[in-house]
């Protein structure tokens, strides 16, 4: 095959321009290093951070509200009439999810799906003279164990004594720390309609979030039902789905059925999510620059080799090679410089990784110091590589064209 | 005819064209040792150009082993020029990468007719042939202009050509290597048949050829033959 022919001529006219094939495949490999190192730590950052939005709530939130005001019986009886109604209320309605029982227990058919009705309120947690206010959630142990992380956080109890224990209350390490309560010690519940009740502590948990840590507590549902005031009362159905990626289609499916808000958590996190895809936007900006500049390496190295072997290239053509032939040599050449640079970015790439997998370093928010999450998947290594080998493919083009251009008398001639 | 041209005439089109030969017919049998002479700038190397399909002509056709070549693409010309024509100029270009054996193997590994052993043991007669065998394993700038030379040629025969086109072959080379090479030619026609057109300006080249074609101002002014 010919492809070996140029393969060698190929490589003996690089062999013989060492430093500068050095640098053009340092550009490269630069490019290529840098782009797996920003590239794993953004992806691995933005999966985890996902991954935990994904575990700390329920997929699906259904709630006890609507997404637009009812329209007023008249706009309904007359669409197009050129009636106005101004300072009109929107019907009172009881808060509360009407037949969430049924609801939750024909979701609960579904296969992977997991639904918990819940009860969702402010209350203040007293302890020895200090006040906390926090957000209570009435749940049901055995189901909010699937739904967040909560139970997998637990430093001591468990979501489960709150069936065992009458009156028991799950709390996070922040108001532990903040009130000085205790495992088992008895803290006193205040409800906004003047309720007070004593509830002992039977678990605390650690997720790592200051909000949540301080401030969310977890109750029954039925002691929430009294505490609040709401008896028979659900104000929330939390549901998690065997595919994550599927919640938006689903909840839209629930929300379109039984009218009320069901929000996804993509929708939640819509401006964090997007924000992902702006910083994707940035690293890919960045080091597109890098390869550019790599690339203009590559097309410097093949001008000028193309440039010096002028007399080569005109005595191979008359020896009777094709103008392609010719073009072929310095493509390879620019690929050849590609595939080092890219090997060589891979290592520098690996290594920079390594180093920053070692780092730490302390995030507003987090209680513990924080490492980068890293995507240690082959991905970033393809995709950079490709980035190469495409920037290597195109800066050799034009040259390599170039040089199946030219015209073998003129050169002979000039020789000559 | 191995080579054969009616009314070759080319001109460039420059801001005032010029002509580089005109109406030039030429016959070269096989197995003829043909000289080309001529003043400086009388269009020799312009013609030997044309008869190697390395330059197309603005009139006329020509016939390369009987086959016309008008209107052939770069392409078809380069595989004409690859089976059928070896050209020798007045520098050698080699390959400076590569080493004696490698260069002379170039147009063979082109061609892709031969195994690699095949090549290498073809290329090995060829040198052998030129008294170059002990050579193989140099490169061009560890050789003499002389054995450069004959590098060259052994290169020019690499895939057997009907043709070889030598343009001053000598014209580079002291009195001692101008022989060796000019008798190397010789043999080339005598002992193997083989068709060859040289440009000189060497009397004593012309003089060793069979046949003297003569350019003045890019006509041929005198065709004469020797017995
Ligand atoms: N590219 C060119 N532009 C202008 N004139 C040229 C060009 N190439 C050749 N010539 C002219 O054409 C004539 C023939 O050139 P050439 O065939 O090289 O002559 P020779 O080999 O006999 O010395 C010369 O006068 C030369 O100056
Ligand atoms: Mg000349």
């Amino acid at each position: 095959m010919f492809w070996r022919v140029a393969l060698s001529i190929a490589i003996a006219q690089l062999a013989n321009r060492q430093r500068q094939t050095l640098v053009s495949v340092l550009g490269v490999a630069l490019g290529v290093g840098f782009f797996i190192a920003t590239s794993s730590i953004m992806s691995g950052s933005e999966k985890d951070f996902t991954q935990r939005l994904v575990n700390n709530a329920p997929h699906i939130t259904i709630k006890d509200e609507f997404r637009n005001p009812t329209t007023q019986p008249v706009f309904l009886a007359y669409p197009k009439g050129a009636i106005s109604l101004v300072r009109t209320k929107p019907r009172e309605y009881l808060r509360g999810i009407k037949n969430y029982g049924a609801k939750v227990e024909e979701l609960s058919q579904r296969s992977g799906v997991i639904a918990e009705a819940a009860l969702t309120g402010q209350i203040i947690v007293r302890y020895a003279n200090k006040d906390v206010s926090a957000s209570v959630a009435g749940i049901d142990p055995a189901k909010e164990k699937f739904l967040t992380q909560v139970e997998s956080d637990m430093r001591e109890g468990s979501l489960d004594r709150l069936k065992t224990t009458a009156d028991g209350i799950v709390i996070g390490s922040g108001m532990s720390q903040k009130l000085g309560l205790r495992m088992d010690d008895l803290a006193t519940v205040i409800a906004p309609s003047g309720l007070v009740k004593r509830m002992k502590v039977v678990g605390i948990f650690h997720v790592g979030n200051l909000l949540l840590d301080e401030g969310q507590v977890y109750v029954l549902l039925k002691n929430a039902q009294v505490l609040l005031d709401k008896a028979f009362i659900a104000n929330q159905i939390r549901i998690k789905i065997p595919n994550p990626d599927d919640a938006e289609t689903f909840a839209a499916g629930l929300e379109a059925r039984w009218g009320y808000r069901a929000e996804s958590w993509q929708e939640v996190n819509r401006d964090i999510l997007g924000l992902f895809v702006i910083r994707n936007a940035i690293t890919y900006s960045i080091v597109s620059a890098i390869m550019v500049v790599a690339a203009f390496g590559i097309f410097n190295i093949i001008s000028t080799v193309v440039m010096e072997k002028r007399r080569d290239i005109a005595i191979m053509m008359s020896m009777g090679f094709h103008a392609f032939d010719i073009q072929l040599i310095f493509l390879i050449q620019g690929v050849l410089v590609g595939i080092l640079g890219m090997l060589l970015g891979w290592g520098i790439g690996r290594g920079l990784l390594e180093a920053v997998s070692t780092l730490k370093f302390t995030v507003p928010g987090m209680s513990e110091r924080q490492g980068f999450v890293l995507d240690w998947s082959f991905r970033p290594y393809a995709i950079g590589g490709l980035f190469a080998l495409a920037a290597a493919v195109v800066a050799a083009w034009y040259p390599a064209h170039k040089a199946s251009e030219v015209r073998p008398v003129d050169i002979i001639r000039g020789a000559a | 005819m191995v080579v054969e041209t009616r009314g070759v005439t080319r001109i460039l089109q420059e801001a005032v064209p010029v002509t580089l030969v005109r109406d030039i017919d030429l016959s070269v049998r096989k197995g003829e040792f043909v000289s080309i002479t001529g003043p400086s700038g009388s269009g020799k190397s312009s013609l030997l150009y044309l008869l190697g399909l390395l330059d197309v002509p603005t009139e006329g056709e020509v016939m390369i082993d009987g086959q016309p070549t008008n209107g052939l693409d770069a392409n078809a010309l380069a595989a004409i020029r690859l089976r059928k024509i070896g050209f020798v100029f007045q520098f050698h270009f080699l390959l400076p990468e590569f080493d004696v054996l490698q260069n002379i193997m170039l147009p063979m590994r082109r061609l892709g007719t031969l195994s690699e052993s095949e090549m290498r043991e073809r290329g090995m007669t060829l040198l052998a042939g030129l008294e170059m065998a002990d050579q193989t394993t140099k490169r061009p700038d560890q050789l003499s202009g002389g054995q450069r030379q004959r590098v060259a040629i052994a290169r020019a025969l690499a895939n057997d050509p009907l043709i070889l086109l030598a343009d001053e072959p000598t014209g580079n080379l002291d009195s001692k290597n101008s022989k060796i090479v000019r008798d190397i030619f010789a043999r080339l026609v005598s002992e193997q048949g083989r068709t060859v057109i040289a440009v000189t300006h060497e009397t004593d080249f012309a003089a060793a050829t069979q046949r003297n074609v003569h350019l003045v101002d890019g006509r041929i002014v005198k065709d004469e033959r020797r017995s």
